[in-house]
């Protein structure tokens, strides 16, 4: 029963150890995208977790840092921009039908 | 099949060392990554192209061989049986090809120069049976108003697997909607990517939508416009009877609360129909009609 409820409770959870050593990075790497707040991160029986939700958000981070060269303060930045160009997107999508709407609308 | 420059695609000299060919990459990975251009197709097509050229360019034994054999890439296979014999294991992975959990690859497609050369992608295998998630995938599915109106299942056939999905009613144009576990397999048992669906929705004929209104303009006859009357109209939801009011004037605007657009994810709310009478002027009058309406114009 203890396992089953243990079992549940990852489920959605990668051990970001076992990430890390998969990943080559340095778990430092992970700490510091949780002290900026660009990562959430659990913690169960003092092993820590990362939801595969974020798992995405946490490879395009590796990918700017080890692949682009691109330090937290950047990586920083571009997420606040990609936050703002997905925004502006929707919008973009949103006025593109009133347009059509007004366009065919007699 | 096209000859690719690889030296012209990175910008640098044929006798760039790898610090520049790392440079030269690093610096147009930058602004053609996609993940720095979400959505951009031609952003997606070059960074492709940066990524193979480093691929080739950052690895000596395949620079080795393109420098040799690049223009002349018929002659690979010699080479390739010739050189079999000094083969190594490789297992760096450069540019774009870390393995991710999430399924994440970019740059992974290679051009058809590149597969004749060196035998497809080089993404390098992992050590041990690691468990990946499948790759997302994402479509583009065509519907109509009266589609898009209804919550429906639909069947969709997705890299040769189908799917039977379920579109809730009151889906905008150009919106985006994930299918959990509907992407590539997952890798050692490894969850399934996700499907990403974008919703593509034509012009009805008769209903215009603006967000959860539609718009629709209805003919209304020159009498019952003058004296009033009872019409029926087209809903989406069925036909509906209007009393019209006497001496009703032309583009006059009626509203119907909660006859549009079925609000996305709230079930049971709906926007409104906004109705437009267009009074129609009957023709080929007989002469009889014509004296009426002259006489009308008298009184």
């Amino acid at each position: 029963m203890t396992l089953k409820i243990q079992k549940m409770q990852t489920e959605n959870l990668i051990d970001i150890k076992e990430f890390c050593v998969n990943h080559n990075i340095e778990i430092s790497f992970i700490s510091s995208l949780k002290q900026t707040g660009l990562i959430e991160i659990t913690t169960v029986k003092e092993t820590e977790f990362i939801d595969t939700e974020q798992l995405q958000q946490l490879e395009k981070f590796i990918r700017f840092y080890y692949e682009l060269d691109i330090n937290l303060e950047g990586i920083e930045t571009i997420n606040h921009l990609l936050k703002r160009i997905n925004y502006l997107q929707d919008e973009i999508n949103m006025l593109k039908n009133k347009l059509r709407f007004y366009e065919t609308y007699e | 099949m096209t000859f690719l420059d690889y030296y012209k695609i990175l910008g640098i000299d044929n006798k760039a060392t790898p610090k520049e060919i790392k440079s030269a990459y690093r610096k147009l990975a930058r602004r053609y990554h996609p993940d720095l251009n979400p959505n951009d197709k031609d952003a997606k097509r070059k960074f492709q192209e940066i990524n193979e050229a480093n691929e080739v360019l950052s690895d000596p034994e395949k620079r080795k061989k393109y420098d040799q054999y690049g223009k002349d890439w018929k002659h690979a296979e010699q080479f390739e049986s010739s050189e079999r014999y000094y083969e190594k294991p490789s297992g760096s992975q450069t540019g774009s090809q870390r393995r991710t959990y999430s399924g994440t690859q970019f740059g992974g497609d290679f051009s058809d120069f590149f597969e004749s050369m060196f035998g497809g992608s080089s993404a390098a295998g992992s050590r041990k049976q690691v468990k990946f998630r499948g790759e997302d995938f994402n479509a583009e599915l065509n519907l109509d108003l009266v589609d898009a109106y209804k919550e429906h299942k639909q069947t969709l056939t997705v890299n040769g697997r189908k799917i039977r999905i379920t579109i809730p009613a009151g889906i905008e144009n150009g919106q985006t909607i994930k299918i959990a576990g509907h992407g590539g397999r997952g890798i050692n048992g490894g969850p399934d990517g996700d499907l990403y669906i974008t919703f593509l929705i034509a012009n009805h004929p008769k209903f215009k939508r603006l967000g959860n209104d539609l718009f629709t303009t209805v003919d209304l006859d020159l009498y019952l416009a003058v004296l009033g009357g009872e019409i029926t109209i087209d809903t989406l939801s069925g036909k509906v009877k209007l009393k019209v009011k006497p001496e009703t004037q032309n583009g006059t605007k009626i509203k119907l609360k909660g006859k549009g657009f079925p609000v996305y994810r709230n079930e049971g709310h709906f926007g409104d129909l906004y109705v437009t009478y267009a009074i129609k002027i009957p023709t080929n009058l007989t002469e009889k009609q014509k004296a009426l309406f002259n006489e009308l114009s008298k009184s």
